[in-house]
C-alpha cells in the first residue's frame, strides 16, 4: 500500500477511535451522573434540558478533541485498523452499557 | 379540521418526518456500502456509488444532529417540566408517567435509555460520513475498512432505532400537547 493509501487509512481510522471515545466519554457521564448526585447537579448546564447537556457536550468535546489530535498524529503514518476498529468496538460497546438504565440503576 | 399544537408539530417534524428521512438515508446507504464490494461493478459503477453514498451518508449523519438537536432542546424540555401545584399532569408527560406504578417504566427505563442512546447515532454516523468521504473509491477494494464502516452505520441506526421506537410509545403513553 502506498504512502498516501496509508495517510488515508490513518485519517479514517483515527475519525472512528475518536467516534469510539466520544461513546465511551458519553456512557462514562450517563452513569456518573446518574450514580453521583453531585455530578449530575455539575452537569446541569442548561435547566430545562438538565444534566443532558452536561453529558452531551462533554462527550462532543472529548470526540472532537481526540479526532483532532489521533489526525494529527495518524495523518501520514501507518496504523494497524484492524487493531483500531477492535478498540472503536470495545469502547462502544462500554458506552452503550454506560447508557442502559438496568446498568447504571444498579450504581 | 385537522390541526395540531405547536408543541405537537414540533413532536412529528422531531420523531416523524426526521425519523423517516433517517430511516431511507440508511436503507440506501447500507444497500450502496453492501453492492459496492461487488466483483460486477465497474470502475465508473464505483465511482457513481461512491457519490450516492457519500451524499447519503452526509444526509444521515445530518438528520440525525437535526434529530437529536430538535428533540433534547425542543421536544424533551416540554416532556420533563415540573407541573406547579394542582396542575392537569397530563400536561407534564414525565411526571404523569411517574404519577403512576404502570406507567412509571416508560420513563424510568424507556425514556432514560432514549435520551442518551440517541446520541450515538450523530457522533456513529457523523464518523461513517468522513470516511466513506475520504476513503471514497477504495473502499471498494478495501473489505475490511468497508466491513468498519457498515457495522458503524448499522450501530448508528440501531440506536436511532431504540430511541424512535421508544420515543413514539412514550408519546402513545403520554403526548406532548
Amino acid at each position: 500500500m502506498n504512502q498516501q493509501a496509508e495517510g488515508k487509512r490513518g485519517l479514517i481510522a483515527a475519525a472512528m477511535l475518536a467516534a469510539g471515545i466520544g461513546s465511551f466519554v458519553l456512557g462514562l457521564m450517563t452513569s456518573l451522573s446518574e450514580g453521583i448526585h453531585p455530578v449530575e447537579n455539575a452537569l446541569n448546564f442548561y435547566n430545562p434540558v438538565g444534566a443532558l447537556t452536561g453529558k452531551t457536550w462533554i462527550a462532543i468535546a472529548f470526540w472532537l478533541i481526540s479526532w483532532a489530535v489521533l489526525a494529527g498524529k495518524w495523518r501520514n503514518q501507518a496504523v494497524d485498523f484492524g487493531k483500531v476498529y477492535n478498540i472503536t468496538l470495545i469502547l462502544v460497546a462500554l458506552g452503550l452499557l454506560g447508557t442502559f438504565p438496568l446498568f447504571f440503576d444498579l450504581l | 379540521m385537522m390541526t395540531l399544537t405547536a408543541r405537537e408539530s414540533w413532536a412529528v417534524i422531531h420523531g416523524m418526518m426526521l425519523g423517516a428521512l433517517f430511516l431511507l438515508a440508511f436503507a440506501g446507504g447500507l444497500a450502496e456500502l453492501i453492492n459496492l464490494g461487488s466483483e460486477w461493478t465497474t470502475e465508473a459503477g464505483i465511482v457513481k456509488r461512491v457519490r450516492r453514498l457519500i451524499a447519503g451518508t452526509w444526509i444521515m449523519a445530518i438528520v440525525a444532529w437535526l434529530t437529536v438537536i430538535t428533540g433534547t432542546y425542543i421536544v424533551y424540555p416540554w416532556y420533563r417540566a415540573k407541573p406547579p401545584e394542582g396542575a392537569d399532569l397530563t400536561m407534564f408527560p414525565r411526571s404523569f408517567l411517574l404519577s403512576k406504578p404502570d406507567t412509571a417504566g416508560w420513563h424510568n427505563f424507556g425514556m432514560e435509555w432514549k435520551e442518551h442512546v440517541a446520541w450515538f447515532a450523530p457522533i456513529l454516523a457523523t464518523a461513517v460520513a468522513y470516511m466513506v468521504t475520504r476513503y471514497g473509491t477504495k473502499l471498494a477494494k478495501d473489505e475490511q475498512v468497508r466491513h468498519a464502516i457498515i457495522v458503524l452505520f448499522t450501530i448508528a441506526f440501531l440506536t436511532a432505532a431504540v430511541a424512535g421506537i421508544f420515543g413514539a410509545f412514550i408519546n402513545k403513553a403520554a403526548p406532548i400537547h
